[in-house]
């Protein structure tokens, strides 16, 4: 017997969100949403705010590069090769003599569109599966289990490869679609379990019960009962799955078998820097640390996001 | 004596057994285990049957059968003439109508994401048909009013309540649709003892106004003789005893019935010298194996060879004239 | 009637540092048990809960002093427990009476030093324990007192055992590495404290793993792990309100009659006023983190001096009676974070008047020493006035 179990059963933690009534002279309750109180969490924890600055900066290079660098990444003069910081540029300029800083910025947008659309294609896979397998079980779930299996055992590497050379439609592009594609195929699987077990968690409600009792279709229970209540943790995998995303784009580009020039990507850039590491370092430190924050960033989001939503770390 | 109203709803034979399955590929069915077992019994319009045992003995297995939330093994249930067990969806949808239930935890039986409003006006929204003519928030105020809630409170989420209060937000959920008959799983048991009293004459008010008719299942026997005007006592499954509160409580002739009403404690240090409790060694069975003739004969001081071989019906007695499951039925007052 | 600021009786404790090991218990078991085990049940009286002679010294066991509990919370700070004085004697029974939020089960586990710092605050107040506080001795001899000396029984058994152990195994914990005695010999006392307890066919059990026990059996187990050092406080906070009436009849049975062949003092901390009629010397009844009257079991049911105590009496339906409608309080308990000024009870009290809004009433001593109540206007003097 512990401390623990204890703090369990104190009077004062069962109930955390109890307030006095009205009737009989005590103050009016503070209204406020479960959502309302994961924001007061959020709003007192910094690692939420670094986390959502750089959200918003990388956001808006990817909106706006030209606020941040007006020269033209693609503007390249091999006269320029390595030279030093000179007016705009204030990175330099490359072994394509093209200027650092504006290609680094503008790199910003095909992370983010990736990550974006990845996570959307995941997500609409993961809550469409996860809730079907979760709210249905049975048969449905024991085979949503096996796809998951086999998905897990497709090497990414190897899909990349085949895609990127298969997908027809994406042959001549920058190869976003099949960069995509590739990660939504196979990235859904841990945002469909999260779902799954978050649905079952609310399935065994009582409020669903009283629902069926009500004579409630399972469209409706599903929609109105079950997904906004378990919502929250799929949310923040897929916060955090974003930021995975943005890191695999870079490596499959890295690889070439992600986007391909003339796209401008952290990845494309990464790699041909390494190349020339020797004489210049910062075309290789400037795309690299832009990569690495917007990563982190996504990921500190995802968790700070959890810790506000998450009741058993609630004092 | 008034001659007897129809019953409202009659309830034959339930039973409702849980398979156990062993074997992972081709899972094999090893026994089951019996919830309720053939339980019987009738409820008229506008009174209160007690539906009293230990946890484990069906009741509120019982109350999910009735309200098909869980798929009945056998028997009928007959609610204004329509069986509910053997109903399609469509039909079942309004007929659930005439019957709802009130949760044991005020807790988890509210959607926290949902405003007082939504969670009141909901039945609405799933029964068009039965939604009142013109304004919806109207309707929730007045079902708000009804069981002592502000039209302030509307907008409220349910953490924003106390336990009592958002008891009678679940009430008037299940007022919503005007129903006959209202099942109380354990409505007070989640309560504190000064707010208790609040939900149970809310409860009986409620009554008075609506003409309900209640099956109130509560392992609190004194709440439970507060509130109604017959009783069933269930054991493993089954009814054992079941009369008018006044025949169960006051004279009792099944012995389990015996040792439950003498195990209760009772609010009056004086009481402590005069009270004789009936010591029930062991534990209840399990359910998935219950003991051959009479399910007590295991903890029951009386048994002899014969409750091991021959089940006792439910039936009246020569002691007193109210059904109980015991051969040797005899009568032990125990309250004083 | 004259009030008079109850007081805390003031005597000098005589030093007692060293270590008061209590004495190996030896032969505690099977005879006293052979009764229980009896396979069918038998008509029998309430065992006797006389209470055991009061020491004349008038030492109290545990003397608690204006403890006062708060937590930090999202909300702002909760006044859970906010100047608490009762005391226990040596061999009896007190019960602490409460609602949810009342504060019982933090005054409980303050005592036993188990409260989760942070969130919660211990402010003030003294926890004496044969003279010595609690609050403020060596580390040392806290673990000593706490561990060997007080004992707690807790609600839910099945979360307070640990599931990947033998339930002998838990039993003996605390006598392995304390006292550190052999595994042949620590078997063989799990075997004789679960005797103890009346668990049947306590040889064949003694390596059984939790979830093989059914509740009330486990809440047996419980019980026997907390008599393992043989305490002479053992602290019980709601140890039957999850069990069914007939093994919640077991239970306390079991309790009040270790109570008595041990002759440890008792604090059974509850909601349920049925259950302490049954087997409590004296009550001590808390409301919003304070005690708001104290009393001994037959003054406070037979003529309560607060009205929270009158109306919680009330309140409860009673086997015996089909009532025409409960009386009920009305409101609900407040919320510590919002205690409500003056008179915590105010808001609910149908005898408020504007004092009450104001000043916090103190407890105060009424006739006899030992019976208090933190009331301005007492239901008594109210009833005198008006008769």
């Amino acid at each position: 017997m512990s401390d623990l179990e204890m703090a369990a059963t104190t009077e004062l933690g069962a109930r955390p969100g109890e307030v006095p009534p009205a009737a009989g002279g005590t103050p009016p309750p503070k209204t406020r949403s479960l959502a309302g109180d994961a924001w007061y969490d959020l709003r007192r924890n910094w690692i939420f705010w670094v986390a959502a600055a750089l959200v918003v900066l990388v956001v808006l290079m990817a909106v706006a590069p030209g606020l941040f660098s007006s020269a033209d990444p693609t503007a390249c003069n091999t006269r320029r090769q390595y030279a030093g910081p000179s007016g705009g540029a204030i990175l330099g300029y490359d072994f394509q003599g093209c200027d650092v800083f504006s290609r680094t910025v503008h790199g910003a947008r095909a992370s983010v569109l990736v990550g974006l659309f990845a996570v959307l294609l995941t997500g609409v896979i993961g809550l469409v599966f996860g809730m079907l397998a979760g709210y249905f079980g049975g048969w449905l779930d024991a085979l949503l289990s096996r796809v998951i299996d086999v998905v897990l055992g497709i090497p990414l590497l190897l899909a990349a490869i085949v895609l990127s050379k298969r997908l027809a439609a994406d042959r001549s592009g920058s190869g976003i679609v099949s960069v995509v594609i590739v990660l939504g195929i196979l990235g859904w699987t841990t945002a469909a379990r999260v779902m799954r077990s978050s649905v079952l968690a609310a399935r065994s409600q009582d409020y669903v019960a009283a629902a069926r009792m009500l004579g409630a279709g399972p469209l409706r229970i599903m929609w109105r009962h079950i997904l906004p209540n378990a919502l929250a943790p799929f949310i923040v995998v897929l916060t955090i799955a974003l930021g995975t995303f943005i890191a695999t784009e870079a490596t499959l580009s890295f690889l070439n078998i992600g986007l391909r020039p003339p796209a401008i990507s952290w990845g494309i850039d990464i790699a041909t820097a390494g190349k020339h590491v020797r004489e210049a370092a910062m075309p290789l430190i400037a795309p690299s640390l832009f990569l690495t924050l917007t990563v982190l960033a996504f990921i500190m989001l995802g968790d700070a996001i959890r810790d506000a939503f998450d009741p058993k770390l609630r004092r | 004596m008034p001659v007897m109203p129809e019953p409202i709803l009659r309830v034959e034979n339930a039973v409702k057994h849980y398979p156990i399955n062993r074997g992972l590929l081709l899972p094999k069915k090893v026994g089951a285990v019996k919830a309720v077992d053939g339980v019987s019994f009738e409820l008229r319009p506008g009174e209160t049957l007690g539906l009293v045992g230990e946890s484990g003995c069906g009741k509120s297995t019982l109350a999910k059968l009735l309200m098909r939330l869980e798929t009945p093994t056998a028997g009928r249930a007959y609610l204004k003439g329509h069986d509910l067990f053997r109903m399609r969806a469509g039909d079942l949808r309004r007929l659930r109508r005439s019957m709802q239930m009130v949760m044991q935890d005020p807790y988890t039986s509210l959607n926290p994401r949902m405003t007082v409003a939504d969670i009141v006006g909901e039945p609405f929204d799933i029964h068009p048909e039965a939604a009142p003519k013109g304004n919806r928030d109207m309707a929730v105020r007045e079902l708000l009013e009804q069981v002592g809630l502000g039209p302030e409170h509307a907008n409220r989420y349910p953490h924003q309540f106390s336990g009592g209060q958002r008891q009678r937000i679940g009430i008037a959920r299940a007022l919503a649709l005007r129903p006959e008959v209202i099942i109380c799983d354990e409505p007070v048991s989640a309560l504190d003892v000064s707010v208790q009293a609040q939900v149970v004459n809310l409860l009986e008010r409620l009554q008075d106004e609506l003409g309900l008719a209640y099956i109130f299942i509560a392992h609190d026997l004194s709440v439970v003789r507060h509130i109604s005007d017959r009783i069933a006592v269930m054991y493993l499954g089954r009814i054992v005893e079941t009369g008018t509160a006044d025949q169960v409580y006051l004279r009792p002739t099944h012995p389990y019935t015996q040792a439950l009403l003498s195990a209760v404690p009772v609010p009056d240090p004086t009481a402590r010298a005069r009270r004789q409790i009936i010591r029930l060694s062991g534990d209840v069975p399990s359910p998935a194996d219950p003991p051959s003739g009479c399910r007590f004969r295991t903890r029951c001081w009386k048994a002899q060879p014969r409750c091991a071989s021959e089940e006792p019906p439910l039936s009246q007695r020569a002691v007193d004239p109210h059904p109980s499951a015991c051969h040797y039925a005899e009568l032990h007052q125990v309250i004083a | 009637m004259t009030y008079q600021q109850y007081p805390h009786p003031t005597h000098g404790y005589p030093a007692s540092g060293e270590s008061q090991t209590a004495p190996v218990v030896a032969g505690w078991g099977d005879d006293r048990s052979a009764s229980w085990d009896t396979p069918t049940a038998a008509w029998t009286t309430a065992p006797s809960r006389a209470r055991v002679e009061r020491p004349t010294s008038g030492e109290h066991l545990l003397d608690v002093r204006d403890l006062r509990v708060e937590f930090d919370t999202r909300d702002g700070v909760a006044r859970v427990v906010n100047g608490i004085s009762f005391h226990v004697d040596p061999g009896e029974t007190l019960a602490i009476l409460g609602e949810s939020g009342s504060g019982k089960s933090v005054t409980a586990q303050a005592v036993l030093g188990i409260l989760d710092t942070p969130p919660a605050v211990v402010r003030g107040g003294q926890v004496l324990y044969g003279g010595e506080d609690l609050l403020t001795m060596a580390p040392e001899r806290r673990r000593q007192v706490r561990g060997q000396e007080i004992a707690m029984v807790f609600q839910d058994a099945l979360s307070a055992l640990n599931p990947v152990y033998p339930v002998g195994w838990q039993i003996t914990e605390a006598l392995r590495s304390r006292r550190g005695i052999a595994k042949a010999d620590a078997k063989r006392r799990a075997v004789e404290l679960m005797d103890l307890v009346r668990i049947p066919a306590a040889a064949q059990r003694v390596d059984d793993y939790p979830h093989q026990f059914s509740g009330g059996m486990r809440q047996r187990v419980m019980i026997a792990m907390a008599l393992a050092m043989r305490p002479k406080l053992l602290i019980a906070d709601e140890p039957t309100t999850a069990l069914d009436v007939t093994v919640q009849a077991q239970i306390m049975d079991l309790l009040a009659t270790l109570r008595a062949e041990l002759e440890m003092a008792l604090i059974l901390i509850t909601h349920d006023l049925g259950v302490v009629a049954d087997v409590a010397d004296r009550i001590t009844v808390m409301y919003a983190g304070r005690v708001v009257e104290q009393a001994d079991v037959h003054t406070l049911y037979g003529a309560p001096a607060h009205p929270y105590t009158r109306g919680l009496l009330a309140s409860v339906p009673r086997l015996e009676r089909r009532g025409q409608g409960l009386h009920s309080i009305s409101g609900t308990p407040p919320n510590p974070i919002a205690i409500p000024q003056g008179c915590a009870f105010h808001p609910r009290c149908p005898y408020a008047q504007q004092m009450c809004r104001i000043t916090e009433p103190t407890l105060l001593r009424i006739g006899r020493l030992d019976r208090a109540s933190a009331c301005h206007f007492p239901p008594e003097a109210l009833d005198a006035r008006h008769a």
